[in-house]
């Protein structure tokens, strides 16, 4: 019997190398003649530079040099946008170091380089900047009125502001029974691997090597070698080990531009790895939204449109990805119902705080917030179930593909197959909904206990492109090279189950390699779910090719038709005789491609590169529910139950699916119950440290329930997958919420803000 | 993130560490367990020129029975001792209720007694603990010894008795005789962080029930643990039931004035303090000794 | 001279002797001097637990510890838990619940596992979720965290 790979629960390949602390994460990386990086950083808000003297570090022993924007004003441009490009963005981009004035604590201002990462922090102390400080704005309506302006040059602090519209949002309010406006924000928190970021550079003989690199390596060489023109094919991206990503690591930062730059400077490898509290302050913030949103529905519940307005906090910067954020929250505020009308202004809007970008679901973990908040407040007012009025509201099976409209600047929403009502019944029968009557009460030691629900979709596996190479050795042995990367999704192991199935060889002969720019020419990476519907399906590709190849020659080394034979566990069968004995094994098929000639393009080797391309997104989605007991005298939300329902149209390996849900939906129950990056008037960071930014523990996240359908495969790739790392966590502050509202509707609570922590629990009760 | 430079001695004996610190005062910082200072030194928001590490030390670190009944603990005692010590569970029940909720075992195995009451963080549980057990501390200095009685021993946010050339070296817990009651209540954002605001309670309580002396402490409230005297003397007397635990909680809530921060706002504190009292109160009525029971062999 | 210290310390069994400075934290001379780098920094102010290893048997925050305060120490890494190419129960449990993903915290949750169950028979859910809730793991939402462990405590029996 032939092995199905694909859909089995396969423990992974890589684990071993991990458990035994043989990994090599970038911090491991270790050169002869290395030297250490660390930057100084801005400690105001919103200042001027006046002056920066940095003899006294100069003249430290062991400090190897000190660069400010003199250094590299000759090459000094701004580091572009990667996704949601907008022509007002460019006059808000981030140069690599701060010129003339700084706009965020953490703001680069030099990079210091010492013999040790000790030396460099002590030459910080003596290094001496010279500030006029300048009133900060932190508050985005306070930085709309343009009282004070962050970017001299453009005038303004609106970044961007654009409005995506669909239907007749006008008659649809003219035509409404009942309307409801309301004011939701969700609170800036970030993703926080537990691998601050770090960079390893070595220049050699017009050779530039960079560790460290992930997410998406092709993209941020083709930016730094733009940025130092720097030939492209003379750098080298390593990705290694990388201890999680979450949107927030691998785009281009500013010191992904310095640390190059020194090693070039000083022909040295230079070593980053930065602290926790650098991190706080300098990698991407997210999820800053303000929204005013206004439904309109007739008396039974009937969505008829939402207009909304959408107020993105953008940062001091605009960086690779930080418009994506109001964009996503826009493009995905209707969610998986039928709204016939939709209109929605996206404001990018700058403050003096860290620059925002992605962390996983930017802008549907937020917009499945707003909006599924604001429908259970008009189920309460119309006197319809939650989950009727959604019910009634969900797009339909037979409704496939749905066109959602232009609910993006940049394309129509398409939601390319699905199931909505099955996924919101499972996670009704899970938490046994119909059962639970009232679905609010209180215990015998006073607690509220409360049932809460929400449903999603998602768009992943965004394009347009993703490759992956093959190579079979002499050996047998398949070696696949990809395009994408890799933060501990596993993809050496769902990688190879994929290409194992596809290409009809057994698992253990294949091996994967990613996250090195030296593999493969091109590659899109890894973000936004994409790793697998992408990079799967290019592998799956790849694999088609690959085995059309070798069955051709095959058949004609055995001189038949490539249709007559099959092959299966790595050796070619007649077809029908697929029990009887192998006629050739993959390693002789590739001692045929050597003597094939100079017809093939490989010049001899059994070699494959394949670009699987994709011009529209699928789109997971599901629900979610929880059960929730809120102590109303301390404010403390114990999360009884929590229950996921994810329809990813196909699992690969269904052990690491629910690794992500569960996983997701652990950093979405931290987000909406503890993690803040709080700043005060001054633009101060106050949750500076793990002190006050406050991760998830063990004891925080309650066991999840983990439900995966493959009721809806998509119709747009052949593996028919859709991606699965954000599913976990979108519905996470929309269900939560939901759920404590309902459990204090009686005490007339309704969630508009978040986190949800004991203080602001009580506070709210009390008022 | 790495300490600054500094000089670094490891005395192995008391005299030999007090000497030190007569010579450096307010220059040395005293390493105990580490896992208060440490961090602080890691973020450069503590540079010390001398660190002075007395874990080398030895006689620093016990538990032993006092004549007089009661209980003599070394400074450098790890705070997991304390945890898994029947002697402590016995003579001073409140604390082995208190020590779990610090950190987590990790931070527990390191972390030493003396260290959390030098730190004195206002939201720490030892510190609070101690201010309700009445304990006593022995600080020395090259000159000798004093006894401070831990009501005159915190004095402000992080700020102690303690001179620059003292060191902490025992505390004191005097018995407790007849029927005592404990409850130690806290509410935090996450297990094992500093307490939002808590309470420790004693109750003494005549064979009618009546109380014949209460202890009411409560932590994260002010810039250090606080005895709640109003509702001490309003229990005193009482029989403690519901609508006197309510009114020493009220009498808790108005007493206190303490400050916001991004964690909890200052009504929260103050409020929840009241509610932290009330339940340590009814968690003293209804325990007989020890309640709390980490899963380990507690004896 | 303070600013230096000869120290001599055993980690996995293997006996060292160095030269320190005396400000270097145990993990950074773990990491940098002795490449033992399967020890892993995530906050360096004793938050995450990434960087826990067991000092004379106690699991220990090695980002607040000096490198000097280990001489005569006898120390335990991640790398000194598998027995040559034998794994540890509990390394083969964490591979087989998918405990799991970016496995930069894994090291640290290791070490906190294995003083836990030395000092804990038996335990209930409840118990290996209060004992791990001093290691931050980002990815894994800790369920398989905890099943590992549990598996590992039942094999023992």
């Amino acid at each position: 019997m032939v092995q199905q790979y694909i859909g089995a629960s396969i423990t992974r390949k890589e684990d071993e190398r991990f458990l035994t602390g043989r990994a090599t994460f970038v911090d491991d990386v270790k050169l002869p003649g290395m030297v250490h990086a660390t930057f100084v950083r801005s400690p105001h808000a919103h200042a001027r530079i006046v002056a920066i003297d940095t003899a006294a570090a100069l003249a430290m022993p062991g400090v190897v040099a000190v660069f400010t924007y003199d250094d590299i004003a000759s090459l000094a441009k701004p580091i572009p946008v990667r996704l949601y490009p907008l022509p007002s963005l460019e006059p808000f981009l981030q140069y690599p170091l701060a010129q003339d004035k700084v706009r965020y604590v953490g703001d680069p201002v030099a990079i210091v380089i010492a013999d040790s990462r000790y030396v460099a922090e002590d030459a910080l102390d003596v290094i001496d900047v010279t500030y006029e400080p300048l009133q900060a704005v932190v508050d985005i309506e306070e930085s709309l009125r343009d009282e004070i302006i962050i970017h001299e040059a453009p005038g303004t602090n609106l970044a961007a502001h654009y409005v995506v519209s669909t239907g007749d949002i006008d008659q649809a309010f003219r035509d409404a029974e009942y309307t409801r406006k309301e004011r939701f924000k969700t609170n800036r928190h970030t993703g926080n691997p537990l691998e601050t970021r770090g960079m390893v550079v070595a220049y050699d003989s017009g050779e530039l090597t960079v560790w460290g690199a992930t997410k998406v390596p092709h993209f941020n060489r083709e930016v730094l070698s733009s940025l130092l023109d720097f030939p492209e094919e003379k750098m080298h991206f390593i990705e290694g080990d990388v201890g999680g990503g979450f949107g927030i690591r691998g785009e281009f930062y500013p010191e992904d531009f310095l640390v190059p730059f020194a090693a070039i400077r000083l022909g040295r490898p230079v070593k980053w790895t930065e602290d926790r509290l650098e991190h706080l302050i300098a990698a991407n913030h997210s999820r800053d939204i303000l929204c005013d949103i206004e439904i309109a529905m007739k008396k039974d519940g009937t969505i008829l449109g939402i207009r909304a307005q959408v107020y993105g906090d953008m940062g001091g910067y605009i960086r690779t990805h930080g418009s994506l954020v109001p964009a996503s929250t826009a493009g995905l505020l209707m969610g998986p119902y039928n709204v016939p009308a939709y209109e929605c202004g996206v404001h990018c809007v700058i403050t003096n705080k860290t620059g925002v970008g992605t962390f996983r679901a930017p802008g549907r973990y937020e917009s499945c917030f707003i909006r599924e908040r604001l429908l259970d407040m008009a189920a309460a007012d119309l006197g319809i179930d939650p989950a009727e009025l959604r019910f009634k509201n969900l797009i339909q099976p037979s409704q496939m593909p749905y066109n959602a409209g232009r609910t993006r600047a940049d394309g129509d929403t398409i939601f390319d197959s699905g199931n909505y009502p099955q996924a919101l019944t499972r996670a009704l029968d899970e938490i046994g909904y119909a059962e639970t009557n009232p679905k609010r009460w209180v215990d015998d030691a006073g607690r509220y206990h409360g049932i809460g629900i929400a449903t999603y979709v998602k768009n992943t596996g965004r394009g347009p492109f993703e490759g992956a190479r093959i190579v079979i050795s002499g050996t047998g042995d398949v070696a696949v090279y990809l395009g994408i990367t890799t933060m501990g999704q596993g993809h050496e192991t769902t990688m190879a189950q994929i290409c194992a199935d596809s290409l009809g060889v057994s698992m253990e002969a294949v091996t994967i390699y990613h996250g090195n720019t030296d593999y493969i020419p091109f590659g899109g990476g890894t973000y936004g779910s994409r790793g697998t519907v992408m990079g799967g399906n290019a592998v799956h590709l790849a694999c088609q090719n690959m085995k059309e190849r070798i069955l051709s020659l095959a058949s004609t080394y055995l001189d038949t038709e490539p249709a007559n034979l099959v092959l299966q566990t790595g050796e070619i069968f007649r077809k029908g005789a697929e029990h009887g004995p192998a006629l050739l094994s993959l390693g002789e098929v590739a001692g045929l491609a050597e003597n094939a000639g100079s017809d093939e393009e490989d010049s001899g080797t059994l070699e494959i590169t394949a670009y699987f391309e994709a011009d529209q997104l699928t789109f997971s989605y599901g629900s979610h529910a929880a059960h929730v007991a809120v102590d109303p005298e301390t404010g403390k939300i114990e999360i009884i139950r929590y229950v996921v329902v994810e329809d990813i149209g196909r699992a690969i390996n269904p052990l690491m699916v629910h690794g992500q849900a569960v996983g997701g939906a652990a950093q979405g129950i931290g987000a909406t119950l503890l993690e803040e990056l709080v700043y005060d008037d001054s633009g101060q960071l106050l949750a500076g440290s793990f002190m006050d930014y406050l991760l998830p523990t063990s004891t925080d996240v309650p066991p999840i329930e983990s439900i995966v359908l493959e009721e809806a495969p998509s119709p747009l790739n052949p593996l028919g997958v859709k991606g699965a790392g954000e599913g976990g966590i979108v519905a996470t502050g929309a269900t939560l919420a939901n759920a404590v509202s309902n459990a204090l509707a009686p005490l007339g609570v309704q969630i508009t803000q978040l986190p949800l922590s004991p203080s602001f629990i009580v506070k709210l009760l009390s008022s | 993130m790495k300490p600054a430079r500094f000089d670094y001695y490891s005395p192995s004996s008391r005299d030999e560490a007090l000497e030190l610190l007569g010579q450096y005062g307010d220059d040395a910082k005293i390493l105990a367990g580490g896992q208060s200072l440490m961090p602080m030194m890691n973020m450069r928001l503590v540079r010390p020129k001398v660190v002075i590490d007395i874990n080398r030390i030895a006689g620093l670190s016990h538990i032993t029975p006092r004549r007089d009944g009661g209980l003599a603990v070394g400074a450098m005692t790890r705070q997991r001792e304390l945890e898994r010590s029947a002697l402590v569970l016995e003579t001073a029940p409140l604390l082995s209720l208190a020590i779990p909720y610090i950190g987590h075992f990790q931070i527990r195995n390191r972390g030493t007694v003396g260290g959390s009451l030098a730190h004195s963080d206002p939201a720490a549980e030892i510190p609070a603990v101690c201010l309700t057990l009445d304990t006593e501390f022995e600080l020395a200095s090259s000159g000798g010894e004093r006894t401070v009685k831990a009501e005159d021993f915190f004095l402000n946010h992080l700020t102690t008795a303690l001179e620059p050339v003292e060191l902490l070296t025992e505390i004191r817990i005097p018995q407790t005789v007849g029927n005592w009651r404990w409850g130690f209540q806290e509410v935090c954002r996450r297990d094992g962080d500093f307490a939002l605001v808590g309470a420790a309670t004693m109750l003494h309580l005549d064979d009618k029930g009546i109380c014949l002396e209460a202890r009411i402490t409560t932590f994260g409230a002010g810039g250090t643990p606080m005895r709640m005297d109003a509702a001490e003397e309003y229990l005193s007397g009482s029989s403690v039931n519901a609508d006197d635990r309510s009114e020493a909680a009220r009498l808790v809530s108005d007493a206190l004035d303490p400050i916001s921060d991004i964690h909890a706002s200052a009504k929260y504190r103050q409020d929840v303090g009241g509610v932290m009292v009330r339940r340590a109160l009814e968690q003293a009525l209804l325990a007989q000794a020890l309640p709390f029971n980490e899963g380990e062999d507690a004896a | 001279m303070t600013t230096e210290r000869n120290i001599r310390l055993t980690v996995n069994g293997k006996a060292y002797e160095s030269l320190v400075p005396v400000r270097m934290t145990l993990v950074d001379f773990l990491r940098g001097e002795l490449d033992l780098t399967g020890t892993h920094v995530g906050c360096e102010h004793g938050v995450c637990g990434a960087c826990t290893i067991l000092v004379d048997g106690s699991a220990t925050r090695s980002c607040l510890m000096l490198a000097v305060q280990a001489d005569g120490a006898n120390l335990m890494t991640v790398e000194g838990l598998a027995d040559g190419p034998e794994l540890h129960p509990l390394q083969r449990a964490f591979q087989r619940n998918h405990a799991l993903q970016c496995g930069f915290c894994t090291p640290g949750l290791l070490m906190t596992a294995y003083e836990f169950l030395r000092d804990t028979s038996n335990p209930t859910e409840e118990q290996v979720r209060e004992g791990i809730s001093g290691n931050i793991c980002r990815c894994t939402g800790y369920a398989p965290i905890v099943q590992a462990i549990l598996d590992v405590s039942q094999e023992a029996g």
